[in-house]
């Protein structure tokens, strides 16, 4: 049992000029769960990209020794041929195709006249076997999408047994699984370790990690910090908190001269929302929070704690059902039905997925900054181009847009700079209150400071932001105060002064905890 | 001197169809078949093409709009055809009540289709296809299968007849009509540039500008005498300009012509803006059944009479005419003058190739390949740029 199956030496990983991964490494004995914590965007992902061969041989220094050998893999399927199967957060699964071909899916058991033609009755023979193993009883001729999330991970992993693996990696496999199908998928892990499977296991849940893990590295602005022992699954998350968050925050956010007044200018009261397929699922749960004028306030959680939802389904109701409870504006009730609305009511929602929801990538900078609010460049509906290209030369100055006329199309600037173009788009559209949804996802640290002052001089102006960030020191360094939410809920509320990565995190953990 | 060639990079689709016509002339002339710039042809082609021209208008918005087309079309032009015939010629309805009726019977049309796409959300493609057939078989009920002929005169000459409508006149009051057009034209583009000059907004630089002038007052003079020089005006050019003029102004300086491109150029950010998405997908649809129906009376009109066999394959034209005039498969890009132009390069193409007397088949053939490589150019000129 003491052999080591992976160890990945000094691994450096650049992005242009920004550094993922710097000097990593990492130690995975043979039959062993390895947990690997971190904060969002800590590195994990990207160091098991490395290792999987999606970022090729010579894209990374450093080295990989597997089983003994060092190994250079240039893709995907040079390290499943090793036995290195990883399972993403979101299933590979095709939905309308059965258990059974998705799990002999590009490795399709085929007749033994040709290699060519799929032979049915053993596919079908050996999925049973498969399905037996994982603890799934299915029949595998059922279609993936009718079976549900967590039976889908089960199959996922059913897939990597099929391609005999030495070393299975599952990114955040409970992230959307109910607390049954989470302590079935826990203890598959722990009956495959007795059978001498190893596994790496990456995960925001730490009383998972400290109930399956033998050993945590914990990975913190793309370092290895440490990796603690759990042989005796006693390690408490405050020790783990600890680790992943134990950082001074340097000067990265600008100073803001001005203070938040004392008067509300949004006030949000008994908000709920349910999912739109799965109407009993509430995804914001009796939410309440309240903007001032000239605050920056913080809305902090983890992905899918239900932010996004919160500010698309105030936004013009463009998210979910059952949608109920009061928004009031400048101490007025207002009722934002359509997103026209909530425009005209002055709120203002910077999506996180720019491209997606965002922009108009095969249009100019001039249109999309103008799209929220073409009545201000028309006369009756006739739309006055020069005023318009007038408008949008004139912030792209003032948010200093790096681009060779507003003419450019938008699909061409960077992250950076189409973020600012989406900012001009929602201030233009003058709005008091913004919701700020991940402001600087994707986008360089040179950039990231000037949105940060961007949107000092918005609250400077009184306005109001709601910034939902999943970045902790973003929160922590912009904002005046933060809400804390989980699972749909506000779990905590505190000004500045109290607000720590140790009082958020632990805020977040302990309500996950007593689902 | 840059500055024209940038121009003529950016209207190559123009200048292409320029280079066709041209090839059309000389082999014309050279094989003694006359030529494609007689009085009488040119003014051949404006009526031959006036159908396609209506209807690649509204393709192009269903284009813009959603990247989607509406296969109906052609049939709607018979069902509607079929109805003006029934009104006009069997029960000898008033022509201003007939042609009210048929307008709207295309709104419904598109109203109906509109509906299912826009808010069922059914895929076009096939909202559209089963109008296909349920439009046609409608036309062929309407028609008992047969074809009714002639249409009143009172009617034909709001489609066929020309301005003047004595031949003696004719060039003098065309070429007095072309020449005020010109001056207008002249006229509203100093107007606008010194305009812009004054609020100090950009304005192209002074070799540009001249160099649009002369070639749009050349093309206006040039067609103006060949028309002048047949009958007059066709009353059909004047309806023609005034749908392109409409449309055009509506996509590119409405409010609700930018919203039309947002929705094709990203939906999701489109109702993010407050574009109310579900209306103007639907809208768009209204309004390829309403311009269906014009069609369907320019139809009956030049072929006077109403056949459940009309409007065959109209719906092909017109998606070609958009995809050769630069349109967008994935929406959100397009033009109305590069649609018109685009039908305009089919119709030569026809028409050329029928002055030589090749057969229909080949003509066929050579439409396919034109379209085809056409629309490679297109990509492979924008990739290289990226």
């Amino acid at each position: 049992m003491e052999k080591t199956l992976l160890e990945m030496r000094n691994i450096t990983k650049r992005f242009g000029k920004v550094t993922a991964l710097s000097n990593v490494n990492l130690k995975v004995r043979e039959g062993e769960v390895h947990a690997l914590v971190g904060e969002n965007g800590a590195g994990k992902s990207t160091l098991m990209n490395v290792l999987s061969g999606i970022y090729p041989y010579g894209s990374y220094e450093g080295d990989i020794i597997f089983d003994g050998n060092t190994c250079e893999f240039h893709g995907i399927r040079d390290s499943e041929e090793k036995g290195i199967v990883i399972i993403h957060q979101e299933l590979a699964l095709v939905p309308f195709l059965s258990i059974a071909e998705n799990l002999f899916l590009g490795n399709e058991r085929t007749a033994s006249w040709s290699g060519k033609v799929v032979d049915w009755p053993r596919t079908y023979k050996r999925a049973s076997e498969l399905l037996e193993l994982v603890g799934l009883h299915e029949d595998p001729r059922t279609l993936i999408k009718d079976i549900g999330v967590g039976k889908q991970q089960l199959v996922e992993i059913a897939k990597a047994i099929a391609k005999n693996v030495r070393l299975l990696i599952l990114d955040e496999p409970t992230a959307s699984l109910n607390e049954t199908d989470s302590q079935q998928l826990l203890d598959l892990l722990a009956d495959f370790r007795t059978k001498g499977m190893t596994s790496i296991i990456i995960s925001h849940k730490l009383n998972e990690i400290s109930y399956i893990a033998n050993n945590i590295t914990v990975i913190r602005d793309g370092s290895t910090i440490e990796t603690i022992s759990n042989e005796n699954h006693d390690v408490k998350e405050d020790r783990i908190i600890a680790g992943m968050v134990g950082r001074a925050l340097t000067d990265r956010f600008p100073k803001r001269e001005t203070k938040p007044s004392s008067e509300v200018l949004m006030e949000i009261k008994n908000w709920n929302v349910s999912h739109p397929l799965n109407h009993d699922r509430k995804v914001c749960d009796n939410v309440s929070l309240t903007i001032h004028k000239g605050e920056v306030v913080g809305l902090s959680g983890l992905m899918g704690a239900g932010r996004t939802e919160l500010a698309k389904s105030v936004f013009g109701r463009s998210y979910g059902v059952n949608i109920h409870g009061e928004v009031y504006l400048r101490g007025k009730k207002v009722e934002l039905n359509t997103v026209q609305k909530a425009i005209d009511e002055g709120l203002a929602y910077v999506t996180e997925d720019r491209k997606g929801d965002g922009l108009l990538l095969a249009q100019s900078i001039t249109i999309n900054t103008t799209l929220a609010n073409l009545e201000d460049v028309s006369n009756h509906s006739v739309l006055d181009k020069d005023k318009e290209a007038l408008v949008a030369d004139d912030y792209r100055q003032k948010l200093n847009t790096k681009t060779p006329s507003v003419r450019q199309l938008v699909g061409n600037l960077s992250g950076g700079n189409q973020q600012k173009v989406l900012l001009a788009k929602w201030m233009f559209a003058h709005p008091d209150v913004l919701i700020l949804d991940e402001p600087t996802r994707g986008i360089d640290v040179g950039a990231k400071y000037e949105i940060y002052c961007i949107i000092n001089d918005l609250v400077k102006e009184g306005k109001g932001v709601l910034m939902i960030s999943s970045e902790l020191p973003e929160i922590l360094g912009m904002c005046d105060r933060v809400y804390v939410m989980n699972e749909g809920k506000i779990v905590a509320q505190m000004p500045r002064s109290e607000a720590s990565q140790e009082s958020i995190m632990s805020a977040i953990l302990k309500t996950s905890d007593k689902k | 001197m840059s500055s024209i060639i940038e121009i003529l990079k950016r209207n190559s689709l123009l200048l292409a169809l320029v280079a066709v016509m041209i090839f059309f002339e000389i082999t014309i002339r050279a094989t003694g078949h006359g030529s494609m710039f007689s009085p009488s042809n040119f003014t051949n082609i404006i009526s031959q093409n006036s159908y396609v021209i209506i209807l690649a208008v509204g393709m192009l918005f269903c284009i813009i709009g959603c990247g989607n087309v509406d296969l109906s079309v052609g049939s709607i032009v018979a069902l509607v055809g079929a109805i003006a015939g029934v009104m006009m010629v069997n029960w000898e309805t008033n022509v201003y009540l007939a042609i009210a009726t048929c307008l709207i019977v295309g709104i419904l049309i598109g109203a109906w289709q509109g509906f299912w796409i826009a808010y069922v959300r059914i895929p076009a493609f096939i909202v559209t296809l089963a109008g296909m057939m349920l439009f046609r078989g409608m036309a062929l009920l309407v028609l008992d299968g047969l074809t009714i002929s002639p249409f009143p005169p009172e009617y034909l000459r709001y489609f066929t007849s020309f301005i003047p409508k004595a031949r003696s006149g004719a060039f003098s009051l065309t070429m007095v009509v072309t020449i005020i057009l010109c001056a207008i034209y002249l006229g509203f583009s100093i107007y606008s540039r010194l305009n812009k000059i004054k609020k100090n907004y950009q304005v192209e630089d002074k070799t540009t500008f001249i160099f649009t002038l002369v070639v749009v007052i050349g093309a206006l003079l040039g067609s103006g005498f060949l028309l002048a020089s047949n009958k007059g005006i066709p009353v059909i050019l004047i309806l023609l300009t005034v749908i392109v003029l409409v449309y055009s102004f509506f996509a590119n300086r409405t409010v609700a012509g930018r919203r039309l491109y947002a929705l094709g150029g990203n939906e999701k950010a489109a109702k993010l803006s407050g574009v109310n998405t579900n209306f103007m997908l639907f809208f768009t649809y209204v309004n390829m059944g309403f311009l269906a129906a014009v069609a369907a009376l320019v139809c009956v009109a030049r072929f006077n009479s109403a056949a459940p066999t009309a409007g065959n394959g109209y719906e092909l034209d017109a998606i070609g005419a958009c995809f050769i005039g630069g349109a967008s498969a994935y929406g959100g890009v397009g033009t109305v003058a590069g649609a018109v132009i685009g039908a305009v390069f089919m119709g030569v193409l026809n028409n050329g190739m029928s002055i030589l007397g090749i057969d229909a088949n080949w003509q066929r053939t050579v439409k396919g390949l034109v379209l085809l490589f056409a629309v490679v150019i297109d990509v492979l000129s924008k990739k290289r740029v990226k």
